[in-house]
């Protein structure tokens, strides 16, 4: 057994609100620079919806991931020896069109124009080139428009529904649409790393938080490609292949980061989860349906003796263990089971998990008086958005897992209800639990950690321990004053 | 005089500003060493002009490299006329793919508004000191013909003259002025690799194939806590 702590995050999707402020303080913070004007470390989609890039789940066209080739597993993009013979053009490579070009305004038209007849008015020019440019597509262009034939009927998850289903999903007085954030998933097979030429791109071992060397990284853009989030980004400026860094500078000073701190549904949860990576590989062969399950599987019990022996012969803090212990993502995945990865198939076996919204139909309306379903658990089945979009979303196809998530959540919400309303059967919710399988009290830590939690326990940052790294060997007073914040150079283009 | 500087000093000038800058960069901004790839902002371009370039110039590289290595060898290669006009033609073929595929490239440089706002002055002068590079190969091997045999017996024995610290110019001093142009050319180039984007050349990514798929590094000694 091969113990490593990563730290990973919980996304409640029922509690996000699709505003966005997750993705401006990330943008304040990291991106606002020439080069990264593009860059979305954090976004937020609209679902269903081709999403940012365009259609980035779709990797018949971006040929991101992995793939099984016999007993191996080996990225989509080709062997090593493909990749490297296809350097000088990578042919998988989005371009900037399949995100959007970055534009600005030439405001100060409007103050110097001279008198006229004509109102000034205030060109939109290009944030690359400096011309005027004709704007087709914007940072979150598809915002709220599901159900749109434009965009929600080309989403990859819609497209390999059936007929029948894609006509369910978008009659007008069923439309429904939820709000997908992402960032990095912080992988534990990632794709990026794999696919990086210059080895520039790592994966921390303390704390699992994927990195790019920015000295290493020659601009060779595999890992653009090979990620299948497209969450590495290539800054066409600088010539370096940047991407989220879940803010481990604020991580080391205890700070959550910027977008957990911002988010103002509270959705999000970070914690440390322990794993065996001696599985990783075995786990990431399975079959697509069996994913979500096995990548459960693999995250261990920090309370079991033998785990906390283990993990102490790895290496492991003592500090980070407790982490482990109190870590939120620990009970949303494993304990409770209600945090699915997203797209599992890729088989990065990303860190990054989805409570999935719950959107069948609970109550009806009759004779103008709300009214709950009468069988939650049939009604499941006509959920509004279909249970197979869903589970080809966070469950690798696999509806199982989403029935599952949703009797708990389901069961969750009819105990509470017959704890603040009280109008419904002892019998009722007794049925909706045993169906579940939860417990009274497992119902109630769900509901306290969804709705009533502060920020320290949705958010446990374990210890950095920066005191015990390598760096700390370098005298701190040697550049003091002389090269400002840290000793990196700017960002820029110089020779 | 002017031939002593331009074959015998300059190659020596070039050699060291590259070795010298090269690690200066290397050692001091590692962060400039890049590609710079372009192809995220045009990519359909970029693969008509990049792929059939790098893999011409890397092979019309080659051949110069083995005919100045291994001369004696590189002659009797060409000994038997069946060898020689395979050679020689294929490397007229490859001079003329580079030609192209370096027209392609400065045409998308210049036409792509996207691209010509991330060339700089300096892309500019490797571009064209390239083209001039190329165009004078390909007018060299077509109107001088073999080159492949004249090559051993004069441009060979005044680079090993320049390895050997003891500079011979006259094998360079009594040739045509495109071939004077063509070396002292390449020498510039030589020169111009470390203060241009031309350092990605020595960022060969071979450790790519030996190396696991997943990199983990520990910022800590894994000791017992």
């Amino acid at each position: 057994m091969n113990i490593r702590a990563q730290v990973s995050s919980v996304f409640h999707l029922d509690k996000c609100i699709g505003c966005h402020t997750c993705s401006i303080a990330c943008k304040n913070i990291w991106t606002d620079r020439k080069g990264a004007e593009y860059m979305w470390w954090n976004n937020v989609e609209t679902k269903p919806g081709t999403g940012y890039p365009t259609k980035w789940e779709d990797q018949k066209q971006y040929k991101g991931g992995w793939e099984k080739a016999g007993s191996d597993l080996q990225l989509k993009m080709g062997n090593k020896s493909a990749l490297l013979g296809r350097i000088f053009h990578n042919p998988d490579l989005p371009t900037m069109d399949d995100y959007y070009e970055p534009f600005t305004f030439k405001y100060q038209d409007l103050t110097n124009a001279p008198a006229g007849d004509d109102q000034p008015t205030a060109r939109p020019v290009s944030m690359v080139s400096g011309k005027p440019m004709k704007i087709e597509a914007g940072p979150n262009w598809d915002d709220d428009l599901s159900g749109s034939n434009i965009y929600a009927a080309n989403d990859p998850g819609v497209v390999q529904l059936s007929e029948e289903e894609q006509q369910q999903m978008f009659a007008i007085e069923k439309m429904v649409m939820f709000y997908l954030p992402r960032i990095c998933n912080h992988c534990l097979n990632a794709g990026c790393v794999a696919g990086c030429p210059s080895g520039a791109i790592y994966k921390r071992g303390e704390d699992g938080i994927v990195l790019i060397s920015q000295d290493k990284c020659r601009g060779w853009r595999m890992c653009v490609s090979a990620c299948p989030y497209k969450k590495t980004y290539y800054g066409w400026s600088t010539g370096k292949s940047e991407k989220c860094i879940l803010c481990y500078p604020r991580q080391e000073a205890g700070e959550a980061p910027g977008c957990f701190h911002s988010c103002v549904g509270r959705i999000r949860y970070l914690g440390v989860l322990l794993y065996d990576a001696d599985r990783i590989e075995a786990v990431a062969k399975l079959e697509d349906k069996e994913l979500a399950a096995a990548q459960r599987e693999m995250i261990l019990d920090p309370f079991d003796p033998e785990v906390i022996a283990a993990a102490k012969k790895a290496g492991i803090a003592t500090a980070v263990m407790d982490a482990a212990r109190k870590s939120p993502t620990y009970k949303f995945v494993k304990e409770w089971g209600i945090a699915l990865p997203l797209h599992p198939e890729f088989r990065t076996l990303p860190m990054l998990f989805y409570v999935p919204p719950l959107l069948p139909i609970l109550s009806k309306e009759q004779q103008g008086v709300q009214k709950l379903a009468d069988d939650f658990f049939t009604s499941l089945e006509q959920a509004r958005l279909p249970l197979k979009y869903l589970a080809g979303l966070f469950a690798g196809g696999n509806e199982e897992e989403i029935k599952a998530v949703y009797r708990k959540l389901i069961a969750v919400r009819i105990q509470r209800r017959n704890v603040t309303v009280g109008d419904l059967d002892n019998a009722e919710v007794d049925k909706a639990r045993e169906i579940a399988g939860l417990s009274t009290e497992t119902i109630e830590a769900i509901f306290r950690m969804t709705s009533l939690t502060s920020i320290k326990q949705r958010i446990v940052i374990p210890p950095m321990l920066r005191e015990q790294a390598i760096e700390a060997g370098m005298d701190p007073e040697a550049y003091k004053q002389e090269m400002g914040f840290g000793s990196r150079k700017a960002p820029k283009r110089r020779w | 005089m002017i031939d002593m500087i331009l074959f015998g000093v300059f190659p020596y000038v070039a050699v060291a500003l590259a070795v010298a800058v090269g690690i200066y960069r290397y050692c001091f901004d590692r962060y400039s060493y890049s590609s710079q790839s372009s192809q995220f902002l045009e990519s359909r371009a970029l693969f008509w002009g990049s792929v059939p370039w790098h893999y011409a110039i890397l092979l019309v590289l080659l051949a110069h490299l083995l005919a100045f290595l291994f001369p004696a060898a590189w002659g009797t290669l060409l000994g038997a006329p069946g060898r020689l006009y395979l050679l020689e033609v294929s490397g007229m073929v490859l001079g003329v793919v580079t030609c192209i595929a370096m027209l392609v490239l400065i045409f998308r440089r210049a036409a792509n508004d996207r691209v010509s706002a991330v060339t700089t002055r300096v892309d500019w002068l490797l571009l064209v000191a390239l083209l001039v590079q190329v165009a004078t190969g390909v007018f060299i091997a077509i109107s001088m013909r073999w080159g492949g045999f004249w090559y051993v017996h004069t441009v060979s024995p005044w680079l090993w003259s320049l390895v050997s610290f003891s500079p011979n110019v006259d094998y360079l001093a009594s040739m045509p002025f495109v071939v004077k142009l063509h070396a002292v050319n390449a020498f510039f180039l030589v020169a111009l690799f470390p203060f241009s984007r031309l350092v990605h050349v020595v960022s060969i990514p071979l450790a790519y194939i030996a190396r696991p798929y997943q990199l983990v590094v520990w910022y800590r000694q894994r000791k017992q806590v």
